[in-house]
């Protein structure tokens, strides 16, 4: 026999307000296990709790059932609860009687009463067949990768190498800096950025805490958080006239032992043969904002690819292919808005005898000092913004010569505007590397429609991912600029040096288990499995289960001819008795 | 010279600070009577569009009442911008769209000039002979009688030489 106690909540009018919450305490109390029951106007709260303590130690309970909210919500803090007093946190129960009860059966208070009853006694069934269980220690290796050498990924590793955690950073390219390495200055203060990132690169080169491999892509991810074997390929790297090659032909493959992983694999340029009416590839001086960067860089004065001419009218289209459905990309790219008024000023500065035009639809500015710095280029640089999106984009060379023609619009006076244009500089967005996708496969964490890399939630848990252990920084979670894109890094940072910072990681010991002596090794429980967490082992021929990647799921548990395999707490027999205490 | 820098010029003002709220135009009392509205007004100078802003009513049918200057977040007094479009207008030699806008300013100053202030009743007076609207506002007109706004009999100020020395200075240094 177990003495068992059960707590009723009123959750103020939520479950009181239907459910009948004194007649499922006289209901509960005939069951023979329940040697306690009672009911309280809030049973999270502090006194609630401490009713919950008082009666375990004046009763003797040796299991808890809390009658009130989903599991979801309280389960935890009441676990939390019994274990104060010594009670074995696997040992209390949250019986869901709100979301299950009250709030769905409003118009039927008897029903709903003995509804409750039901569940609260069935929950008593479920509590009376658990075994006390202790929560699981997995090891844990202090080393962490970073997927991208760019800023984002540079910016992450030198926060964990600085912490005293060796880091190695896996870089595609045959040097790091990414995107960034092909800025002239950035925006607010025109910073150079090559100084910026030269002293980067020379703080993640010369620190002892950081392994670069150069030429590296991820292949082969295998394990879990804290225990991850990766498997990395080096290209070759042999050095021509001024720059370092990669030899695809001298691959060789490295297998480190990885704690956690940061996915910093960046953007890559929007394709510009999706805008044929923007000219597609074919027009030569219509250029986008990556090759314009490239122009201005060191302070040089951007002259045309075609015949190296000084362009005098330079027209900016923003939103060239974003905030578009129909070519693919309905998202607004973020740091359009900024790159076009800078490249404007930059222009202005260099060529004081040219205009700037800039097309919009809508000026996103939103940032400390972002606005001012676009309302500088219209007053102080004179820069003309007008407001609408640009219809065409073409050439007659017989009409105009080396001209380009501009089609637009300018709203703001209901007029349609022709510029003929030296140099035309499209705002294209920021999409995901097209590497993403199979990279996140290879890691096992999603990837939006369009490419993206998901976060765990969209708020709250904006730099980890589903898969426990990879961390997301910079523009392959989402458009970003630098500033956005280095505190995202840090970020991911902090949620490595804090998973480093325990000694082993603590993990709930409700996970599937196998019953060795009724294991066939048929493998049924390793095909169902979603997470990997399922194995034969391969000297002892019977089921494994990897309880750091198992979900408690119960895919396997179904699946088992035996009933070999079985989810902790979630026995067959505890279910069946569960169901029929209900019936 | 580009009409904006003119216009900037002449009523110590920058059009550039315009980001288009609109927020003038929402307020002005007039607006109904207008075509554009202040806020295109100052877009068609940005965009330095001078044949359509010295052609437009608006210019003229402006009260400079100062609404849109004590609202427009930038700080734009756009009454004064008003002001230095229809002088350069006038200047421009293009025929005013409200021609009778033009006999009141003028009218006005006249009679400030010879009094030394407002005369309402020499100012109706004058502006109903020269347009020959000899009936126009009558109504809105006997009201104002009835409530003395419109007194008979003008009050002169002591000092007439000073205002028109002002009148003399200002025509002068405007000549310059």
């Amino acid at each position: 026999m177990s003495r068992i106690g059960v707590f009723v909540c009123h959750c103020g009018h939520n479950i009181a307000g239907v459910v009948d919450v004194a007649e499922v305490v006289e209901q509960v109390k005939k069951h023979p296990d329940v040697v306690f029951a009672t009911d309280y106007k809030y049973m999270c709260s502090d006194p609630g709790q401490e009713l919950i303590r008082d009666s375990i130690k004046e009763h003797h309970l040796d299991g808890v059932v809390v009658a009130a909210c989903s599991p979801a919500m309280h389960e935890t803090t009441f676990r939390r609860t019994v274990a104060n007093v010594g009670l074995n946190p696997y040992r209390c129960e949250s019986a869901n009687i709100r979301e299950q009860v009250s709030w769905v059966h409003q118009n039927y208070q008897e029903e709903a009463t003995r509804k409750a009853a039901a569940i609260a006694r069935s929950v008593a069934e479920k509590v009376k067949r658990n075994t006390e269980l202790e929560s699981l220690t997995l090891s844990l290796t202090k080393r962490a990768m970073v997927i991208g050498g760019g800023i984002a990924g540079m910016q992450a590793a030198l926060d964990i190498a600085d912490a005293g955690y060796p880091v190695v950073l896996v870089e595609k390219q045959t040097q790091l800096g990414g995107h960034m390495a092909q800025l002239s200055e950035t925006y607010l203060n025109f910073n150079a950025a090559p100084g910026m990132l030269a002293k980067r690169i020379e703080l993640v080169s010369s620190h002892p805490n950081i392994q670069i491999l150069t030429s590296a892509e991820v292949e082969e991810v295998a394990g879990y958080v804290g225990n991850f074997q990766v498997a990395v390929s080096l290209k070759e790297q042999i050095s021509t006239e001024n720059e370092l090659e990669a030899v695809s032909s001298d691959t060789s493959f490295s297998f480190l032992d990885i704690g956690a992983l940061i996915v910093a694999t960046g953007f890559q340029n929007y394709d510009r043969a999706r805008l044929p009416e923007y000219g597609g590839l074919e027009i030569q001086n219509v250029i986008d904002e990556l090759t314009f960067e490239k122009m201005l860089a060191g302070e040089g004065i951007p002259r045309r690819l075609s015949d190296g001419k000084i362009p005098q009218e330079v027209v900016f289209i923003q939103c060239a292919g974003s905030r578009d459905k129909e070519h693919g990309v309905a998202y607004c790219s973020k740091v359009c808005c900024m790159v076009t008024a800078k490249q404007a000023m930059l222009y202005r500065e260099r060529v004081p005898t040219g205009q700037a035009y800039v097309f919009y639809i809508d000026i996103r500015s939103a940032g400390k000092n972002y606005d001012e710095y676009v309302q500088r280029a219209m007053t102080d640089y004179q820069v003309i913004y007008l407001r609408g999106k640009v219809s065409k984009v073409f050439q007659e060379p017989q009409i105009d010569g080396d001209k380009i023609i501009v089609w637009g619009s300018d709203t703001l006076t209901d007029r349609a505007v022709e510029i003929a244009a030296d140099l035309v500089v499209l705002a294209t967005p920021m999409v995901p590397h097209n590497s993403a996708i199979e990279l996140a496969q290879r890691l096992h964490i999603s990837t939006d429609s369009y490419g993206f890399y998901n976060e765990a939630h969209p708020k709250l848990r904006p730099v980890e991912t589903l898969t426990a252990g990879v961390y997301l920084a910079g523009a392959g979670q989402g458009p970003k600029d630098i500033p956005e894109t280095v505190s995202q890094a840090s970020g991911a940072a902090a949620k490595v040096l804090q998973l480093f910072s325990q000694d082993e990681m603590k993990a709930s010991p409700l996970v599937a288990s196998v019953i060795e002596e009724l294991c066939a090794a048929c493998g049924a429980c390793v095909e169902v499995c979603p997470y990997q967490a399922r194995q034969i082992h391969p000297v002892w021929n019977i089921a494994t289960v990897n309880a750091a990647l198992c979900q408690s799921c119960g895919a396997c548990a179904v699946a088992c001819p035996n009933k070999a395999s079985q989810v902790r707490n979630w026995r067959p027999d505890q279910i069946l008795a569960m169901v029929d205490e209900v019936l | 010279m580009k009409l904006t820098d003119q216009v900037n010029l002449i009523s110590q003002q920058d059009v550039q600070l315009c980001y288009h709220c609109h927020k003038c135009t929402a307020g002005c009392p007039v607006v109904a009577d207008m075509e554009y509205g202040p806020d295109r007004i100052l877009r068609m100078l940005q965009m330095d569009d001078r044949e359509r802003l010295f052609a437009s009513h608006d210019i003229w049918l402006c009260a400079s009442c100062e609404t849109c200057g004590t609202r427009c977040p930038n700080e734009i007094d756009i009454a004064r911008v008003m002001d230095a479009l229809r002088m350069l207008a006038l200047e421009s030699g293009v025929t005013p769209a409200e021609p009778d806008a033009v006999k009141f300013h003028r009218l006005f100053l006249m009679v400030v000039q010879s009094m030394g202030r407002m005369h309402e009743a020499t100012l109706f007076a004058a502006y109903k002979l020269w347009t020959r609207h000899i009936l126009a506002d009558m109504d809105s007109g006997a009201q104002l009688f009835l409530k003395g706004k419109i007194p008979l009999v003008p009050h002169l100020i002591k000092d007439r030489d000073q205002i028109k020395k002002v009148f003399k200075e200002t025509q002068a240094r405007a000549e310059q």
